[in-house]
């Protein structure tokens, strides 16, 4: 993000806060407006060191007033604001006082505000009734809070849990239930496992929603790193019935499709074994609308990322570690066809370990929810 | 009656007298721990009342931490510092202070990671080891979160180095601690990708410096020494070599290129670095501040994942199996080995003439080095996986897990 992007959504951040805010007693409102507005490189740290102080020191009854300056805060902004919460609530906690628990459920259950400010809500509502927190859970099923939704998520599959030794036909239809809800990658494996388990297994790369037909091209040259800023044809003029001169000869676009529960494309298994090496993977995909989404990409080789020619992100770590989802890239797709290209670099390690040349992509939204290209 | 009331303010004189000698008495011996092995960063403690032969008893208290950690505790005075991190993807920060008398939680602040928080299993987020002047803790995490607090809690800055530089971050974790000097906190912020180490402005977190560093993970942390001159130093450790950098101004006064590891870091000791490169290589430091001279190299001497230990002269070396070498400092000749249990991970800290090593699982060995031979006098196990190197205060060694934290030390000291 550059800088002048920054203080512009920053800027319309501030601009969209609430009427409530706006009725926040002046001081507090100079105060959380200081610690909305730190961002990249320490910028607003001098100021906000003193706003914080002022915002720690408000009483209880102002925390739904803290926690609503974070809609629309940066992350930066968001860590300075949710200390001030624990700071706030600890210290009344310990004073005796009590939290304004019917004040925190009402902006929980507002899914206007910002994911993070609703589950501290929640975990404040929660230090003082547990219970009544136990009780919330299941309304999160669909909520747009990721570590909300989480937990209502396990809540339902330590349901389903329970039932597997009186009824397994019954636990299977709550785990498919529990399995339709979760949306972090982690949780659907585990749910994915346990109706294998329960003899009912389901498609995970369709539960994943990896983006499987592609096509690919290589080797080009990676000797010594110089293949991660070198822009190959693909790169420049993206033809997916050109041929060009590779690091090994001439080279052209072929099919690939993965049948990898786990969406792996792995240029080892078309190419072979190659050290020192660029690939590149394109796909199609389809969408209905213009849409913002994410390219959710896992991989322990070198990597870039365009969609529709324009660059998302790169990295040039080789065989470290790799998981689901390592990296989140916000992207906006335009109506029809979007095209995805995937630069994926070998480097020359030896070791047995470093071997793969591959890569998984997913195309989510916000939430992880999968989305599937429309054709 | 007047003899009774000049005989009971008699005794209570006496008892304030003795009981003002006891607490300077305890003042002078405790002795703070402000970051990854000590204040000096040497993993030695002048504390002598940290006790040899340990028990059941020896546990003074034991808390439940909220999440995951490695960082070793740090103690200020009465307080004690430690880092943890929460959470599914494990992106939940914890700074937390305890009470060191009975181990009760004086606050607790999180925060939200900016940058990544994929690690290796055996490690989390929650790895670096904080540093403190004094008067402000400062906590890193592997997300490269930086974080000052005041000892009260109160937030004096924040940086998010990870969201700052999106590519720097490693797969495998980040660990190298935080030092402090001349008014300048060092993060060493070292990776395949985007690597740097950056000086920040222990008043505002800003960038005083940043200097690009070698494309290479980079677990070591750095080494603070001072010069003849009164100098302070510091020295970046990589698999290049050795940097030594101006800390207030970010200038390099000298490389050594013959290569070190990258993961035992090095120590500072009586004007010598015992540098984890070829084996171990002991440097002598000229006090013009120049390169360094080699003294000797010893491939026997070569350190696992633990850190090396200088005490009375002597080098001790910890493999990664639980071999415990020990070497004349002098000359670098081994001198003895003793097969102790282990895995290890968390570096030996020394106390009292001991080394007191924890290995990975829990196991508690109390070493006596001063024979011809090394002698275990002393084991407790305390059940949970340790990776972190442990801590020294008020005559107690401070051992955290990834759920738990422990104050071992005698129950007279509680």
């Amino acid at each position: 993000m550059t800088v002048a992007s920054f203080w512009l959504l920053s800027a319309l951040a501030l601009g969209l806060q609430s009427a409530t805010l706006a009725a926040t007693p002046p001081s507090l409102k100079a105060s959380l407006k200081s610690l909305r507005s730190v961002g990249p490189e320490g910028l607003g740290n001098e100021l906000a060191k003193s706003a914080w102080r002022r915002v720690a020191s408000v009483e209880a009854r102002s925390l739904p007033l803290v926690l609503e300056s974070m809609d629309g805060a940066n992350d930066y902004a968001l860590n300075w604001l949710r200390s001030a919460v624990d700071a706030i609530a600890q210290r009344e906690t310990l004073s005796g006082r009590p939290l304004p628990v019917e004040a925190l459920h009402r902006f929980l259950r507002d899914r206007n505000h910002h994911p993070r400010a609703r589950r501290l809500a929640f975990e404040l509502i929660r230090s003082v009734q547990p219970e009544m927190a136990r009780s919330l859970l299941p309304e999160f099923l669909d909520d747009p809070a990721p570590e909300l939704r989480r937990d209502a998520v396990q809540q339902k599959c330590d349901a389903a849990e329970a039932k597997v030794v009186l009824d397994k036909s019954i636990a299977v239809v709550e785990y498919r239930k529990a399995l339709a809800f979760a949306r972090e990658a982690d949780q659907l494996d585990s749910i994915a496992k346990k109706l294998k388990e329960l003899g009912s297994p389901v498609n995970l790369s369709r539960t994943f929603g990896w983006v499987t037909a592609w096509k690919l091209i290589g080797p080009f040259d990676n000797t010594t790193g110089v293949g991660f800023t070198r822009p190959y044809p693909p790169e420049t003029s993206l033809d997916l019935s050109s041929e060009f001169d590779g690091k090994t000869g001439r080279i052209k676009w072929a099919p690939y499709e993965t049948t990898d529960d786990y969406g792996m494309v792995n240029f080892n298994a078309p190419l072979g074994t190659l050290k020192g090496v660029v690939g590149y993977a394109a796909a199609e995909f389809w969408s209905k609308s213009a849409r913002p989404v994410q390219i959710r990409l896992g991989s322990q080789n070198g990597w870039k990322v365009w969609v529709n020619g324009k660059p998302t992100f790169g990295r040039d770590e080789y065989h470290r570690a790799s998981e689901i989802d390592q990296y989140r890239m916000p992207v906006m797709l335009v109506p029809g066809r979007n095209l995805i290209l995937v630069k994926c670099l070998q480097n020359e390690q030896t070791e047995d370990w470093a071997a793969e040349w591959q890569f998984q992509l997913r195309v989510t939204d916000e939430q992880g929810t999968p989305l599937l290209s429309s054709q | 009656m007047i003899t009774r009331f000049y005989s009971s303010n008699k005794a209570l004189q006496i008892s304030l007298f003795y009981l003002m000698i006891t607490r300077l008495a305890t003042s002078l011996i405790a002795e703070d721990w402000l970051g990854f092995r000590g204040s000096r960063g040497d993993g030695v403690s002048t504390d002598t009342s940290v006790p040899h032969r340990l028990d059941s008893q020896s546990i003074l208290w034991s808390v439940n931490l909220p999440g995951r950690g490695l960082s070793s505790p740090v103690i200020v005075g009465d307080r004690l510092f430690v880092t943890a991190s929460s959470g599914a993807r494990l992106d939940r920060l914890h700074v937390l202070c305890f009470n060191i008398s009975d181990g009760s939680l004086r606050w607790e602040r999180q925060f939200w990671a900016t940058g990544r928080t994929m690690t290796h299993e055996k490690i989390s987020p929650a790895a670096p080891t904080p540093v403190s002047d004094g008067k402000t803790l400062f906590a890193l995490f592997s997300s490269n979160d930086c974080i000052a607090l005041d000892l009260e809690g109160n937030l004096l800055w924040f940086r998010g180095l990870g969201r700052d530089y999106v590519n720097a971050s490693n797969s495998l974790g980040m660990s190298s601690s935080l030092v402090f000097a001349d008014g300048v906190l060092v993060t060493q912020v070292e990776n395949d990708s985007e690597s740097f180490t950056a000086g920040l402005d222990a008043q505002t977190g800003l960038n005083r410096w940043k200097l690009d560093r070698p494309k290479r993970a980079n677990w070591t942390s750095p080494t603070v020494y001072r010069e003849r001159s009164g100098q302070v130093r510091i020295l970046l450790q990589s698999f290049q070599g050795v940097t030594a950098v101006d800390p207030a101004s970010g200038r390099i006064l000298w490389n050594y290129s013959e290569g070190a590891s990258t993961v035992p870091s090095a120590i500072w000791s009586d004007g010598r670095l015992y540098l984890p490169s070829n084996g171990l290589t002991v440097l002598e430091l000229s006090p013009d501040g120049s390169v360094p001279k080699q003294v000797w190299r010893s491939a026997q001497l070569r350190p696992g994942t633990p850190s090396p230990v200088v005490l009375g002269g002597r080098v001790y070396s910890l493999n990664d199996g639980g071999i415990l070498t020990c070497g004349d400092g002098s000359d670098g000749k081994r001198l003895w080995q003793l097969r102790i249990k282990g895995p290890f991970s968390a570096t030996p800290i020394s106390a009292g003439g001991r080394l007191y090593c924890v290995n990975e699982v829990g196991l508690v060995q109390v070493v006596d080095p001063s024979q011809n031979e090394g002698t275990v006098t002393s084991e407790l196990a305390l059940g949970q996986t340790v990776i972190g190197t442990p801590s020294i205060s008020t005559g107690s060694l401070f051992v955290r897990s990834d759920g738990m934290l422990w104050r071992i030390g005698t129950p007279s000291t509680r």
